[in-house]
C-alpha cells in the first residue's frame, strides 16, 4: 500500500509535466533538428531542395567572404551595443536605485515599460527621429555643438548600433538594478565614515558589486543584439545585412532554405557558445556573490 | 544612502528623455494633420487614424493578432499550471533539466525558431495556417506563463493545502477550490505578458505569417519595407496605447518590476 503510494508520489511530477515536455519535444525539438538536418541538403534555382547529406553549403559559409563580413558585422554591432547599454545602463540604475520610493517606481515604469512596446514601433521612432542628413538628431547634435556636419544614420552601422541600444536598454538596467537590490547600503556608509570620497566609493565598493549584474545583462543584450531581426532590417535597409536579415532573405527571397539553415544553424551554435562560455567565466569568478 | 548630486540628475534626464524620445515621436507624428511625415505643429488631427479605416488589411491584421495572442496564451497557460506547479514542489530526476528546457525558447534566436517552424511546419502541410501560428506561439510565449506561475507556486503557503486535504478535499476540487485560486494572481499575471509577448512578436512570425494570417507587426514591418508615412505611425500608436494599457493593468495588478525580473525561475 505506501509502496504504491510512494510509486504514485515518484510518478506525479512527470505526469504533470509530460503534456508540456510532449509539446516540446514534438514541436521544439523535432524543428530544431529538422533545421540542422536542412543546412546539410542540396538545393537548386530550378530543382528545389534535394533531401542528400553534403557539406555545399557549410562550405560556402566557411570560404565565402561574403558571410565572414556578414558575421563580423553582426557581432561588431552587437558588441558596441553590449558596451553603449553598460556604459549607459549601469550608471542610470545607480542613480534610478538612490531615488526616493514614488519616483524610483515611475521611472523605472518609463525605462523599463519599452520593453515590452512592439519592437516595431520603437524602430520606427529612430527611424521618424534620424530621418536622413536633417533629421532631428542631427539638427539636436549640431545645435548643441557636437557635431559640425550631419551624421548619417539611417542605413548605416551607426544608426543600428543607436537604435539596437535603446530596444536592449532595459534589459541592462533591470540586471543592474537587480545585482542593486543585493547591495547593502550600509557598506556605502561604512567606506564613507572611514574617509572614502565618491569617486572612490563607486570604484572601490560599488562596481565589484554590481559588475555580476552588468555581466550577466551584457550577456542577454548581446546575444539578443546578434540575432536582432526588426531593427537591423528596418534602419539597416535591404543592402547592409546581418545575420538575421540574411537568413530571412534567403528564406524568404532567395529560396535557397539549406543555405539559410545554413546560416541559422551557425548562429545558434556560435551564441549558445558565448553565452555558455561566458555564464561559465562570470559564475567562475564572481561565486561568492551568487552563493 | 546618499541623495543624487546635480550631474546624476543631468544624466538621469538625458537618459529619460532618450529612451521616452523614439516612442513620443511616433505617437505625435500619428496626429499631424498633414500629407507627409512631420511632428503636428499646425493643430492636431485625427485624419491618418480615421485612414486605418481605409485599409482593412490593417484591421484585420489588429484581429489576427488579437485571437492569437489571446489563444496561444490560454493553451501555454493550460500547459504551464501542471509543469510550473511539478517543478515548484516536487524533487525529482531531471527537474533541473524539464526546467532548463521549458525557458529554452527565451535563449533560442527568434530568427531560428522562426526557420525552425517554417520547415516543420511547411512539411507537415500546415504551412501559413492560423494553427501553426498558434502552436509555434505557444512555444515562444511559454516560458513567460510558466516564470510568473512558478513564482506564484513556489510562494505559495502550503498549509492552506493541508488544511483543506485534512478536512478531506482531494484531487481536482483541492486544485480548483485551494491551488489555483491561491496561484491565480501569478497565472494571470503570466497569461498577460504571454499575451503582450505574442501580440508584439515580428521577428519569427514573419517567417510563418502568409497573406491572410499577417498578424499586426508583420503588416507594419511589411508597410514600413516600402515605405513610412504617416500612416503606419498611426497604427503603431494604436499599438503602443494597447500595450500601455496591458502594463498599467498588469503593474497595479502584480507590479511591473515582478513581472520583468520573473523572479523563481527555477523554483529556489
Amino acid at each position: 500500500m505506501s509502496a504504491g503510494a510512494e510509486e504514485r508520489e515518484a510518478r506525479t511530477p512527470w505526469a504533470l509535466t509530460a503534456p508540456a515536455l510532449l509539446l516540446f519535444v514534438g514541436v521544439l525539438l523535432i524543428p530544431l533538428a529538422m533545421t540542422v538536418m536542412l543546412s546539410f541538403h542540396d538545393w537548386g534555382q530550378y530543382k528545389g531542395i534535394e533531401p542528400v547529406f553534403i557539406l555545399k553549403n557549410w562550405h560556402e559559409v566557411a570560404t565565402d567572404p561574403y558571410f565572414a563580413e556578414m558575421f563580423w558585422r553582426t557581432f561588431r554591432i552587437a558588441i558596441l551595443t553590449t558596451l553603449l547599454t553598460a556604459l549607459l545602463g549601469a550608471p542610470e540604475a545607480y542613480i534610478l536605485n538612490r531615488m526616493s520610493g514614488r519616483w524610483k517606481s515611475f521611472f523605472l515604469l518609463i525605462i523599463l515599460g519599452p520593453l515590452l512596446i512592439s519592437v516595431v514601433a520603437r524602430t520606427l521612432g529612430w527611424a521618424l527621429l534620424f530621418g536622413g542628413n536633417n533629421g532631428l538628431v542631427n539638427k539636436l547634435l549640431m545645435s548643441v555643438g557636437l557635431i559640425h556636419a550631419p551624421i548619417p544614420f539611417m542605413f548605416t552601422e551607426t544608426g543600428m548600433v543607436v537604435a539596437l541600444a535603446h530596444v536592449m536598454m532595459p534589459f541592462m538596467v533591470l540586471s543592474v538594478w537587480a545585482a542593486l537590490q543585493r547591495l547593502d547600503p550600509q557598506i556605502e556608509n561604512a567606506a564613507m565614515s572611514l574617509g572614502a570620497g565618491p569617486a572612490t566609493i563607486i570604484r572601490r565598493i560599488i562596481m565589484p558589486q554590481i559588475m555580476p549584474g552588468v555581466l550577466s545583462g551584457a550577456i542577454i543584450v548581446f546575444s539578443l543584439s546578434a540575432s536582432a531581426f526588426a531593427t537591423p532590417a528596418i534602419i539597416g535597409g535591404r543592402r547592409l545585412k546581418v545575420a538575421a536579415t540574411l537568413a530571412y532573405d534567403e528564406f524568404l527571397n532567395t529560396l535557397n532554405w539549406p543555405l539559410g539553415a545554413a546560416v541559422a544553424t551557425l548562429l545558434l551554435v556560435a551564441l549558445v557558445f558565448i553565452v555558455v562560455g561566458s555564464n561559465a567565466l562570470i559564475e567562475r569568478r564572481y561565486a561568492e556573490v551568487f552563493r | 544612502m546618499r541623495r543624487n548630486g546635480p550631474l546624476a540628475l543631468i544624466f538621469h534626464a538625458v537618459f529619460v528623455t532618450v529612451m521616452v524620445a523614439p516612442i513620443l515621436v511616433v505617437c505625435l507624428v500619428a496626429f499631424t494633420p498633414e500629407g507627409f511625415l512631420s511632428l503636428p505643429t499646425n493643430g492636431f488631427s485625427l485624419r491618418w487614424f480615421r485612414t486605418i479605416l481605409n485599409y482593412p488589411e490593417f484591421i484585420h491584421a489588429f484581429w489576427v493578432s488579437l485571437g492569437l495572442g489571446a489563444l496561444s496564451s490560454l493553451v501555454a497557460v493550460l500547459f504551464a499550471v501542471p509543469a510550473a506547479l511539478a517543478i515548484a514542489r516536487h524533487r525529482f530526476r531531471g527537474r533541473d533539466a524539464l526546467a532548463a528546457l521549458f525557458l529554452s525558447p527565451l535563449m533560442i534566436p527568434h530568427v531560428v525558431l522562426g526557420i525552425a517552424f517554417l520547415r516543420f511546419f511547411t512539411s507537415a502541410g500546415l504551412g501559413g495556417s492560423f494553427a501553426a501560428l498558434i502552436i509555434a506561439h505557444v512555444i515562444i510565449v511559454f516560458p513567460f506563463a510558466l516564470r510568473l506561475t512558478l513564482a506564484a507556486a513556489t510562494g505559495m503557503d502550503r498549509t492552506v493545502e493541508m488544511a483543506a486535504v485534512s478536512l478531506g478535499a482531494n484531487g481536482w476540487t483541492l486544485f480548483r477550490r485551494v491551488t489555483l485560486p491561491l496561484i491565480l494572481p501569478g497565472v494571470i499575471s503570466g497569461w498577460a505578458l504571454a499575451f503582450i509577448q505574442s501580440f508584439d512578436d515580428l521577428t519569427m512570425t514573419v517567417f510563418l505569417a502568409a497573406p491572410g494570417t499577417e498578424t499586426l507587426p508583420v503588416r507594419m514591418f511589411l508597410y514600413i519595407q516600402d515605405n513610412i508615412d504617416p500612416l503606419v505611425t498611426s497604427v503603431s500608436a494604436c499599438v503602443i496605447a494597447i500595450t500601455m494599457t496591458a502594463l498599467i493593468l498588469l503593474d497595479r495588478f502584480y507590479g511591473l518590476d515582478r513581472v520583468l525580473a520573473g523572479k523563481g525561475d527555477t523554483g529556489r
